[in-house]
């Protein structure tokens, strides 16, 4: 205010402060890398100060150029909604996106032609599929979760992001968590636990951005107009908050020392084993579920144009989902050491489970009730309701080969892969590209530059999916009857490396099920890319309604 | 007043909806983890698993790194079939010191949970540098870089201290005398060969990678792989007495 009047300008507490964190943060890196017990750990060091400079500059230049005053709550009485950091994140979305899918690629080359390993450390198979499932998952996924969720909760809020820089440090502080686990799988740092394989201090800098998202997300809801909150954000807040929670109880460990990139997890043997899949599963549960299943709240009825179907079911099948869902995780571990009390547990919350996922379906579903004609003419509704199929599909699945005796023949093959993709390409990736083909234009206030391109992504990668899951299923049964196989004279009958040689051929089609959904994700991107880079003509933006 | 407009206490403040989350998440875990802990039946009687001398858990970290257990479990399912084809199947006590567990979760590789003993280091060191030349089928990458690279073993005390300090029973002498044990392990006729079998009974002693003026990660690896799943002498263990 003073500011205003005087003309004057003042540096805020917020950016002061966070440069100056930075400006610390930044020190200590240099001093972590200059002692650091691995070149590898030194270069991430490095990569910290980078970031750590890059940041107090990009304070310092933004504060020089902005405007005195605050930025203002609304102008003409219309939210001024904050777009910056969810465009960069529907951008970066798209990158990982494609860079995650051709990893994906690559490692089901390798497991198809083992040459292509290249006897080099940092593209062996074991190196390179934490990379892709962190990079689809986290990356990919984590950056659509991260700019839808704060899309969606600035317009279902009608307010403003809470937070200056915040907003900003959650969706670039995030992007360089990625990058330190990406580039520290390639070297060789790792955990080794699935889904949460960054080392301590990758895990303490995304401990940092996650508690500055969820004080975001919540701080907007709390600055709402409206005077529910609405299903979206239940879902939303449901996935920030309970990732916290898995994030910090999995990855309890303690550091060799602040120079070494090594920790050791507080948990041993069997109770880590039960750690890692609460958190496993619950990685699947939260993450990809409940955050999706906002985005499915949003995105449906705003594209089909038509109300939620079902508000009681919306009620029953969230408390229903988050509760169930957390007692899933022994299901990873039949006929393991585990105790059996809890492997019974896990397997009987499983198969309950298929009924809150299937009312979480239906009501996705049933809200094109009256619109079902629109599936013909919009590819991208059409790709979000595909994708409801899909999510059906594989949490039926789930509690099916949750069942112990169902179990005993596909845990340890491509079974899984498959039950994992079907979520994976069909569920997750279908809605995220659905929300990416509404959100892209909206942000942008311009039309898609290609529904035919849509078209085109939908029946490539649907395809692709086809012969991806079919592929895994074939193999995954087949090796699974192999391993338990005896001949008459009651030996076993198959060696080990026999049921791998039987392979091969599924594992050629996987290979060009997963090229196929790459070409997919590659029409998307040129697509998205022309809507933001060419200036749509007058009267087209004109007939925009004004966001 | 229906039942159903009771939620809009959930529906209109954020922090109420926050803490019933919380709740409601908080019991699955709380039911399914805890126990674990204090029911004296979750790790069998044993006796005979001791934590890995400083050699062997080198070679576990090397094991990590490289990510082997994306396609090797270390987990024997009791059932026939695996019985048959990998042996006893896997106590929790065998893994009571593992930080993070191995039991991995895809078996495109075979299990190796009972590896140890199974192949001569002279074929791990071929397998390792070239898995083709003695399986044929495989689809297992080379390591070849393994035999090349020297061991880092400076601060391998300090991942002895850790792991003390997280319930590990280290003792102050192993921990003081680490590094002269990694290289007792690996070095043929070393005089403190004696020591590391006495602080870490069973343990193997001799040059695992053919090189025996020089201690390499396949050294360690292999010391490693040649310790899995023997740490239990099955003719003695008594599986009735461990039903759970």
């Amino acid at each position: 205010m003073n500011a205003q009047i005087t003309g004057q300008k003042w540096m805020t507490f917020g950016e002061g402060g966070t440069a100056f964190a930075f400006f610390l943060l930044a020190c200590l890196s240099i001093v972590v890398a200059a002692n650091a017990y691995a070149e590898e750990y030194a270069f991430h060091a490095y990569l910290f100060s980078a970031a750590a400079v890059a940041a107090v500059i990009a304070i310092v230049s933004r504060y020089y150029e902005r405007d005195p005053g605050p930025v203002p709550l609304e102008i003409d009485g219309k939210p001024n909604y904050n777009f910056g950091p969810i465009k960069f994140g529907a951008v970066m979305a798209v990158f990982w996106g494609i860079a995650g899918f051709l990893i994906g690629l690559w490692i089901a080359l390798e497991l198809a032609f083992p040459a292509l390993n290249l006897d080099l450390p940092w593209i062996t198979f074991g190196r390179l599929r934490p990379l892709h499932t962190s990079a689809v998952i986290f990356a990919f996924g984590g950056n659509v979760l991260l700019a839808s969720s704060f899309y969606v909760v600035q317009r279902t809020c009608r307010a403003r992001l809470v937070g200056d820089i915040a907003p900003w440090f959650v969706i670039l502080g995030y992007n360089f968590f990625i990058v330190i686990a990406g580039t520290g799988y390639l070297l060789g740092i790792t955990q080794s636990k699935e889904y949460a394989e960054p080392e301590w201090y990758a895990d303490l800098w995304l401990t940092i951005v996650w508690v500055v998202y969820l004080l975001v997300f919540l701080g907007t809801i709390m600055r709402r107009k409206e005077p529910h909150i609405y299903v979206a954000n239940w879902f939303y807040l449901a996935f920030i908050v309970t990732i916290a929670v898995l994030h910090l109880g999995n990855n309890a460990a303690i550091p060799v020392s602040l120079f070494s990139p090594k920790s050791y997890i507080v948990w041993s043997g069997v109770q880590d084993a039960m750690v890692q899949w609460w958190y496993g599963h619950n990685a699947v549960g939260f993450f990809l579920t409940a955050g999706f299943l906002a985005i499915m709240y949003y995105f449906i009825p705003k594209r089909a144009e038509r109300p939620v179907y079902s508000y009681r079911l919306s009620i029953i099948h969230f408390w229903a989902l988050i509760f169930l869902y957390i007692w899933a995780g022994p299901h990873h571990l039949h006929y393991t050491a585990l105790p059996d009390w809890a492997q019974t547990l896990g397997m009987t919350f499983s198969i309950m489970l298929w009924m809150p996922s299937w009312g979480g379906m239906i009501n996705g579903l049933m809200t094109l009730s009256g619109a079902w004609d629109k599936l013909r003419t919009d590819p991208v509704l059409r790709m979000m309701v595909v994708s409801v199929a899909f999510y059906g599909m594989s949490t039926f699945e789930g509690p099916l080969m949750s069942i112990k005796v169902v179990n005993s023949l596909s845990h340890y093959t491509d079974w899984t892969i498959g039950h994992v993709h079907s979520g994976a390409l069909g569920w997750v990736g279908y809605v995220s590209f659905g929300a990416l083909y509404c959100m892209v234009p909206w942000l942008w206030n311009r039309p898609l530059y290609s529904l035919k391109l849509v078209n085109w992504h939908f029946w490539i990668s649907t395809l692709g999916i086809v012969l991806y899951i079919s592929a895994m299923w074939v193999s995954g049964i087949l090796q699974g009857l192999m391993w338990r196989a005896y001949t008459s004279l009651g030996f076993l009958e198959y060696s080990f490396v026999e049921t791998v040689e039987a392979m091969h051929p599924f594992y050629v089609i996987r290979a060009l099920g997963g090229f196929l959904f790459l070409s997919g994700a590659l029409l998307m991107a040129w697509n998205l890319w022309k809507t933001i880079a060419e200036p749509a003509p007058a009267e087209t933006l004109a007939l925009v309604p004004a966001e | 007043m229906s039942i159903w407009s009771k939620h809009a206490i959930f529906e209109k403040n954020s922090i109420i909806l926050l803490i019933g989350v919380l709740v409601v998440i908080s019991i699955g875990g709380i039911v399914e983890v805890a126990p674990l802990f204090y029911l004296k039946s979750t790790i069998e009687q044993v006796g005979s698993v001791r934590p890995y001398s400083p050699l062997e858990l080198a070679g576990r970290n090397i094991y990590v790194r490289e990510g082997c257990y994306n396609c090797h479990s270390q987990m024997i399912r009791p059932l026939r079939d695996e019985v048959e084809r990998y042996g006893h199947y896997s106590l929790a006590a065998e893994s009571m010191y593992d930080r993070p567990f191995q039991w991995g979760s895809k078996r495109t590789g075979p299990d190796l949970a009972r590896v140890g003993g199974k192949y001569s280091d002279a074929w791990h060191r071929d397998h390792l540098h070239e898995p083709k030349s003695v399986v044929p089928g495989t689809v297992m990458p080379a390591y070849p870089w393994l035999a090349e690279n020297d061991l880092a073993f400076d601060h391998i005390a300090d991942d002895l201290k850790v792991q003390a300090d997280l319930g590990v029973p280290y003792t102050d002498e192993m921990i003081a005398n680490a590094r002269t044990d990694l290289l007792a392990q690996a070095t043929p006729d070393h005089p403190g060969a004696e020591d590391v079998v006495k602080r870490y009974p069973r343990a193997q002693t001799r040059d695992f990678d053919g090189k025996p003026q020089r201690i390499t990660e396949a050294d360690a690896l292999i010391a490693y792989l040649q310790l899995l799943g023997t740490q239990v002498d099955f003719k003695l263990y008594d599986d009735k007495a461990n039903i759970r």
